[in-house]
Formats: structure tokens, sequence, C-alpha cells
């Protein structure tokens, strides 16, 4: 009590100062939120200026129904027509083909980590060994393919070699969503099947699996639209063909990716120029409808833990 | 929804007449053997590759490299193939390595603003939206961004590159070179710093969302502004998931292929080596894909592989360090932090805990 009083009259002569900041600290508040906005600006304009280079470059080929019929069969660069149906036909035929050969797999191994590795040492290198993966450039996935299906098994550059170095690329993207999918699936559900008497194996497929679909699928989308844009291994595993192939075991093949890079060098001539602005939409579009695609089908099925 | 399918049986109506038994089967071991098998089989697969990435190359690079007559890690001449091969990684590995620091330079800042705008800035409506714009980024194929760079993006750096190079001339870093060319290291690596972004930006966001709800309101009630609860409590909380983020993207920018390809001109043989940004170059990656037509004897495409080997081993040690930063020290790092400051500065430990 005394040594209370005997401070207040301390207080009395000043009163403490709870309204405001000083000038210096709401100035550095003010900067940052300037700077903060600043950068979200700055991180926006170069997706705005790429969709609006590219569509307002591209979208005048697209509306011909030819573009979506036609090959390049014939078609110099100063000449204009033929249409891109042998490079979008040539990327869905190898991500399609890398899709069936990585999504088992990616599914199986994620089911691996998350319920019967977990905690073990051995999927603590997995998971290890698949943030490796993930970081792998696309051209070593593309030399690795190149030397063990053309230097050791003497193949030829065909379009089933770019889906297997595809398959190195979308492996990690799909097993990592799918092991969060697979994780954020309750125990009870588990529990359940087994108090059923269901192995362990039928409860993965029939219910864990099934809880998860809609995140898998997600997954795989987000794959696939990575794996589509991809081109240094095009380059290196198939050469383009104008010509329509739908034979990914025999041949050169067309790709979006790789119709581009034709006639990239070419964009002085008129014909070439639009053909090339017109296979970076399609293939924008193609890519950017994967991930839409995906967002809403990961909207509209998470699962709802309680 | 669908939760509910493989867990309630007895609603399932396609299952036949109720009062029958749900045939689930006949309750064996085999089938969980063979499926663990696979999913284990699986699992070793993945490591299998990785492994075999390795093994392969180096498989194929050693011949090569054993007839190489130059140094391989520190000459600048690429001439493999040939009666005397001679190749070696130097200018390669250094184009490589500055352009990926530099565009990892300009990107994490950017990318730490753009994470802090998202969590802690936006209007909580327009995060969701925001976020996904900028993963759109990432979605956008390589070959677009170089071909978007060299045509349109390249000649607004033109200023830039004129203002860095009269100042910081006199370092040969910033040497102005003799030619007014846009297809330069720096170009690349504004246009790899702009591919990376929306990496380092979505983990980063992850690791700022953490952030314990009493570390961001003990700040905001010790009366700290917005930027002062960041710099307090979010900023050192995920100190540790930017430096791995800005790794992954560092490995990121460094096998980036394509984009690269088109934007940098690859200089003439006869000039002589230029350690400028404002020159051209080529990197491990662009090399690579540029040559890929060359690959025709065992000899000279042995010299490319063994330059994607040494790619190959450099982004394996980045991500690694990468992950060991977060497997060390955990999302937040707090113990590290804490000994640290603890060891240089005990006031501002006392600020943190109070």
């Amino acid at each position: 009590m005394t040594t209370l009083a005997a401070n207040k009259p301390a207080y009395d002569g000043q009163t403490l100062d709870l309204t405001g900041k000083s000038g210096s600290r709401a100035f550095k508040n003010t900067l940052a939120t300037v700077l903060i906005v600043l950068c979200f600006l700055i991180a926006l304009v170069p997706l705005l200026w790429i969709l609006w280079t590219v569509i307002s470059k591209g979208y005048n080929l697209l509306l011909d129904p030819n573009w979506w019929s036609q090959s390049q069969r014939g078609v110099t660069v100063r000449r204009v027509g033929g249409g891109a149906y042998h490079a979008i036909m040539g990327t869905l035929i190898m991500s399609l083909i890398c899709a069936l050969i990585a999504v088992p797999i990616a599914i199986l191994g994620a089911i691996y980590l998350v319920e019967y590795g977990k905690g073990t040492k051995a999927a603590k290198v997995v998971s290890f060994m698949i943030d490796i993966l993930t970081g792998v450039p696309s051209i070593v996935a593309a030399l690795f393919i190149y030397a063990v299906w053309i230097t050791v098994f003497g193949f030829n550059r065909v379009g089933f070699a770019v889906s297997l170095s595809l398959v190195l690329l979308m492996l990690p993207v799909v097993l990592r969503s799918t092991e969060e999918m697979l994780k954020l699936v309750p125990d009870e559900l588990r529990e359940a099947s087994y108090a059923l008497g269901v192995p362990k194996w039928k409860t993965i497929l029939k219910v864990v699996v099934p809880t998860a679909f809609g995140g898998i699928i997600t997954g795989v989308m987000l794959g696939l639209a990575r794996v589509m844009g991809e081109t240094a291994p095009l380059l290196i595993l198939v050469g383009y063909s104008k010509n329509i192939n739908l034979n990914p075991f025999e041949g050169f093949m067309g790709a979006l990716p790789t119709m581009i890079n034709q006639d990239r060098t070419e964009l002085a001539l008129q014909p070439a120029a639009d053909r090339v602005w017109a296979a970076a939409l399609t293939l924008i579009l193609l890519v950017l409808l994967l991930n839409l695609l995906a967002r809403v089908i990961a909207r509209f099925s998470t699962i709802k833990s309680k | 929804m669908s939760s509910t399918d493989g867990t309630a049986p007895p609603d399932r109506p396609a299952d036949g007449t109720p009062g029958q038994k749900l045939d689930l089967g006949p309750v064996g071991h085999l089938g969980d053997r063979l499926f663990a098998g696979m999913a284990r089989g699986s699992g070793a697969l993945v490591v299998a590759i990785v492994a075999f990435v390795g093994i392969f190359l180096l498989a194929l690079a050693i011949p090569a490299l054993a007839d190489n007559n130059s140094s391989f890690l520190f000459s600048r001449i690429w001439e493999p193939g040939g009666e005397t091969p001679r190749f070696g990684i130097a200018a390669l590995f250094y184009t490589t390595l500055v352009s990926s620091v530099i565009a990892m330079v300009i990107a994490v800042p950017i990318a730490v603003g753009v994470a802090l705008f998202t969590t802690y800035y936006s209007p909580r409506r327009l995060a969701a939206p925001v976020s996904h714009a900028i993963d759109l980024l990432a979605a956008v194929p390589s070959i677009i961004y170089g071909l978007w760079a060299i045509i349109f993006f390249a000649p607004i750096l033109r200023p830039v590159i004129n203002g860095l190079s009269s100042a910081l001339g006199w370092l040969p870093l910033f040497e102005k070179p003799a030619t007014d060319n846009l297809g330069v290291v720096f170009t690349a690596s504004v246009v790899l710093a702009i591919m990376i972004l929306p990496v380092v930006t979505a983990i980063s966001r992850e690791i700022f969302a953490q952030t314990p709800i009493t570390h961001r309101e003990g700040a905001l009630a010790l009366g700290a502004t917005r930027w002062e609860m960041i710099r307090m409590a979010v900023l050192p909380y995920g100190r540790s998931g930017v430096v791995s983020a800005s790794m992954l993207g560092l490995g990121r920018a460094l096998g980036e292929t394509v984009a690269v390809l088109i934007i940098l001109s690859v200089p003439n043989g006869n000039d002589p080596w230029n350690a400028s940004i404002f020159a051209g170059g080529e990197t491990f990656a662009s090399k690579i894909a540029n040559n890929a037509a060359e690959f025709d004897t065992p000899e000279k495409t042995g010299a490319y592989i063994a330059a994607g080997l040494v790619l190959f081993v450099v982004t394996f040690l980045v991500n690694s360090a990468a992950r060991l930063i977060v497997a060390r020290s955990g999302p937040g790092g707090k113990r590290p932090r804490r000994n640290r400051r603890a060891g240089t500065n005990p006031a501002q430990t006392e600020g943190a805990a109070s």
C-alpha cells in the first residue's frame, strides 16, 4: 500500500498516451503495407501480360474449324493454313500414356507411405526421394530416358520415350497430392471397416481411396497440366512431325510445345507468327482448363472431417 | 458424400437383398500380402528411379570423361567429339549459377511480400482468388514464358540494363558488353524470377499462415502495428520455411530449360569469354537442349550426359539442403532461432519471450 501511494505521484505528472503510435512507427507500418501491396501487383503483371499477349495474338486462328481438324502437312512458314490437330493429338497421346504409367505407381506409392510405411525409416527414404524427384529438371529426366532408351537399348526417338520421361515428372506431383488426401481420411473410417472384418487391402481400395478420390483426381490433373507444357523432353526424345502420327511407338510426333518451337525463329513472317501464338494459346487453354477443373473438383470433394 | 459409400454397407441397395451377408470376398492374407507388396514395390520404385538416374548418367558419362583432353571442371571450352574431344563445364556452371542466384534474389522478396499479402493483408474474400492467380503463373508452360519474354518483356529491361551497367560497370559482373543485345543472362534471370515466384510464394504462404495465433495476438496486444507484428511474430516463425522455399526456387531455376534456351543468345565461339550478366551465355540445360541434334556419337552424347549429370547433382544438393533445413528446424524453426538469439542478444530474447 505504502509503496503504491509513494509511486502514484510519479504518474500523475504525465498522462500515459495510449491513443496512437509514434510517427516513425506509423510511417513504417504504412510503408510496409504499400510495399506488400506493390509486391502483389508486380506479381500479377506478368500473368496478365502473358495471358493478354497470347490471347490477343492467338485467338484468331482458334476460331477457324480447320485449326482443330487439320495438320500442318505441306504447309510452309510463308503459307497460311493448316491446323494443330497433329500437335494436339500428339500432346494428348504422350501425356495420357504418361498418366497411365505414372498414376498407378503414384497412388500405390502414396498408399505405401500412408497405410503401410508410416513412421518407418524406409518410408522416410522414399519420401525424401520423392522430394528429390520433384526437383529433377525436365532436361535431366529426358537425358536419363535418352541414356536408357536410345543409348543402352538402341531404340529410336519416339513418342513413347517422351511419355517415359514425363512419368518422372508427373509421378512426384500425383504421389504427393494423393498422400496428402489419404492422410486426411479419418481413421474412424478405417477402423469401422476393420471392425466389420474387412481385410486391410480391401479397406484401402473400397474405403480409403474412394473417400479421397476427388483429391486424387485433382492431383492427377495438376500432374497432367505440368507434363503437357514440358518442352525439353520433346526436343531430345522425339522429332517434330508436321503430319498426323498417332502411333507413339513409331516415327516422329507433333506436339504443341514443339509446334511453337518449330516456327518461333520465323516470327517475322505473319503466317508463322499467327500459328505460333495460336499454338501457344491452345496449349495454355489446355493447361489452364486442367488446372481450373482440378480446383473445381478439389472444392467439391473436400473430405469433411468431423 | 462419398465417404459414406464404403462405410455403411447395409444402406447400399446395390448389394443385393436385405438379410443376405455382405460379400466382401474371402478373408485371407494373400490379398493383403499382394497389395502390400505392390505398394511397397511402388515405394521402392521411386527410390530406384532416382538411383538409376544417377547411375545411368554416370555410366554413360564416364567413357566420354575418360577421353576428355581438357579439365572437365575448370575448362570453358566445349568441343566434344572429334579426334581430341575437349570439354569443360566452367562456363556453363558459371552462367547456370549466376542466372539462378540472381533470379532467387529478385524473386524471394517479392514472393514473401505476396505471401504476406495473401495471409495478413488482403481482404479475406480476395485471398483465395489471389493465391490461385499466382499459382496459375506456375501453370504457364515455360516455352511461352520464353517467347513472351524475348519479344515483349526484354525491351522494357533495356533501361534497367543500361542503368545498372553504367552505374556498376566497373565490376566485371556488370560490365557492359559491346553489342546491344537483350538476350543476356540478366534478362533470363528476371524471367526465371517470375517463373519461380509461384513456388516460393506458395511455400512461404503456407508457413506464414501457420504462425501460432498466440504469437500474433501477443504482438498486437503489446501495441505492435501490423508490420511490427509481422516482423516480430510471423517472419521469425517462417524464416526456415522461406529459406527452404528459396532453395527450392533456386533448384527450379537451375534446371529450367526452354525459357532460358529461347532468351539467352549463344555467344560466338570466337568471342572472349565474358563474365558479365549483360552478355549472352549458356546454362547446362540450355546447352543440352540446344545441341540435342548433335547426339550422334556416343562420345559426343557422353559429354552432354556428363553436363546433365552435373546439373542433376547440383539440383540434388540444393533440393536436399532445402528439405534438410525444413526437417532440422521444423515449421517455425523455433529452437535454432532462440539459441542463436540468446547467444548474441539477450535483450531481444526477453523481448520475444514477453
